[in-house]
């Protein structure tokens, strides 16, 4: 799992890491991001959504985790 | 005369419509002969007050209410509020429960912290849950219910008649917030109090209209003033108040033609959109909505730079996203709906709107999502 800090970033810069980051991992790894944006809770979700990516969801405040699935 | 909209291309209807030119000349000729305060027992006090009879006609008439069910506010906002808050006080030994859509307008949703409120959620399309509300509004202490009649931000038309019925069959009265359809759509029967706003259909603004039925115990959030009639006290502006009247008259005599030819703009908006922008959610229910609005998400864009490039084109629109909020929250609506809120932008038409505007609209939007996609490393 790689871990992406993006505390302090406003939406959409913790999405747009997301998205570039994840090309990093193998398909069934997990990202961890850390986004502290109030956007994040919601856009991080309707992101994998829409890229067809699992949203495993917020093991803690401020936290995100999201699989690669293709 | 109708008033420029100020921008090249005014694309942002559901916050203000350019005054309707049958306003205007209502306006300039209501200065001349409504500025008389209408209590008085002079000729010029008569004037005014026949005015005020004749513009209050055409509000219960458009609505299919009494006209004495009518009261006149200083906005949209302030009708709304004084419906919840009029509402909840002459249903006090009810209980103190006000049940709403998570997808109210603001407005609304600062009058409800003031209750016990409880947040009924809608679908993916931005449609009230049905179930939920039941339960909800069956629920024991609810004094009222709260609906708005369309999406204000994503255009989805709300089950009003079936929301209404379950009310009904709780003994709830329900408050319909119908400021972006009135002037443009029917709203369904069944409700207890509607409010509506003159800037959304082509009147000035500062006029709110606020409809309390017969038989609904309504307690007004403000002192009252001598007369005891419900409405806010102090004087309202009549030549504001006879020039939203002349406009809903005026956009009532064309709003299914115009319904038509607005939903076949925004039927290209919604295609064009999704075929030109890659990464594009367009938000909202595609058939069940108003006719005049469209609301589209751009992953990876900032939607404050997209509003300002836009705005640099001379395309005046509004979003959703949070950096354009001054809250810096996402639109509770778009959240409600759990869609994207980022790079959010609402489209909405109006009276003055040509499809050559949308068309320029519709040529420069893929170039400019393109570069502020550049620029972010994306």
């Amino acid at each position: 799992m790689i871990e992406l800090d993006c505390l302090g970033q406003r939406c959409p810069l913790p999405v747009i890491a997301l998205a570039r980051r994840i090309r990093d991992v193998a398909i069934g790894e997990v990202v961890r991001v850390l986004a502290d944006d109030p956007a994040a809770a919601n856009d991080i979700p309707a992101w994998c959504r829409m890229k067809q990516q699992e949203y495993l969801g917020s093991p803690e405040a401020d936290a995100f985790e999201v699989r690669r699935l293709s | 005369m109708g008033v420029p909209a100020g921008a090249a291309a005014y694309l942002d209807a559901a916050s203000a419509v350019p005054l309707h030119p049958v306003a205007a000349e209502a306006l300039v000729a209501a200065l001349a002969d409504g500025w008389a305060d209408p209590a008085r027992l002079y000729s010029a006090s008569r004037r005014a007050q026949q005015l005020r009879e004749a513009a209050q006609a055409v509000f219960a008439e458009a609505l299919g209410v009494r006209v004495d069910e009518v009261s006149l506010w200083p906005s949209g906002t302030a009708a709304a509020q004084a419906a919840v808050l009029g509402g909840l006080a002459g249903r006090a030994r009810r209980g103190d429960t006000l049940v709403h859509s998570a997808i109210e307008h603001s407005a609304v949703l600062h009058a409800a912290a003031r209750a016990d409120a409880v947040s009924v959620g809608v679908d993916r399309a931005g449609r009230l849950d049905l179930a939920e509300w039941d339960r909800a509004v069956s629920a024991p202490g609810v004094a009222l219910a709260g609906l708005i009649s369309a999406s204000h931000e994503v255009g989805t038309v709300q089950p009003v008649a079936a929301a209404a019925a379950h009310c009904a069959a709780a003994g709830v009265p329900l408050f319909v917030d119908a400021a972006q359809s009135v002037g443009r759509v029917p709203v369904p029967p069944g409700w207890s109090m509607l409010s509506a706003s003159a800037h959304k259909w082509g009147g000035p603004p500062g006029v709110g209209v606020l409809v309390v039925r017969k038989g609904l115990r309504w307690i007004s959030p403000y002192p009252q003033d001598d007369l005891y009639r419900p409405g806010v006290p102090g004087a309202v502006d009549l030549p504001a108040v006879v020039a939203a009247a002349a406009a809903l008259r005026a956009v009532l005599g064309t709003a299914q033609a115009e319904a038509v030819r607005l939903s076949a703009l925004v039927d290209r908006i919604r295609d064009r959109v999704a075929a030109t922008v890659p990464d594009v959610e367009v938000v909202g229910d595609p058939v069940e909505r108003l006719p005049h609005l469209v609301t589209f998400s751009c992953l990876y864009v900032d939607g404050e730079a997209l509003l300002h490039a836009l705005d640099r084109q001379g395309f005046a629109v509004s979003s959703g996203s949070s950096c354009t909020a001054s809250t810096l929250r996402p639109s509770h609506v778009l959240e409600a709906m759990g869609v994207l809120s980022h790079g959010n932008v609402r489209v909405s038409l109006h009276h003055g709107t040509t499809a050559e505007e949308v068309e320029r609209f519709l040529t420069v939007l893929p170039g400019m999502v393109e570069n502020l996609r550049r620029e972010a490393g994306m």
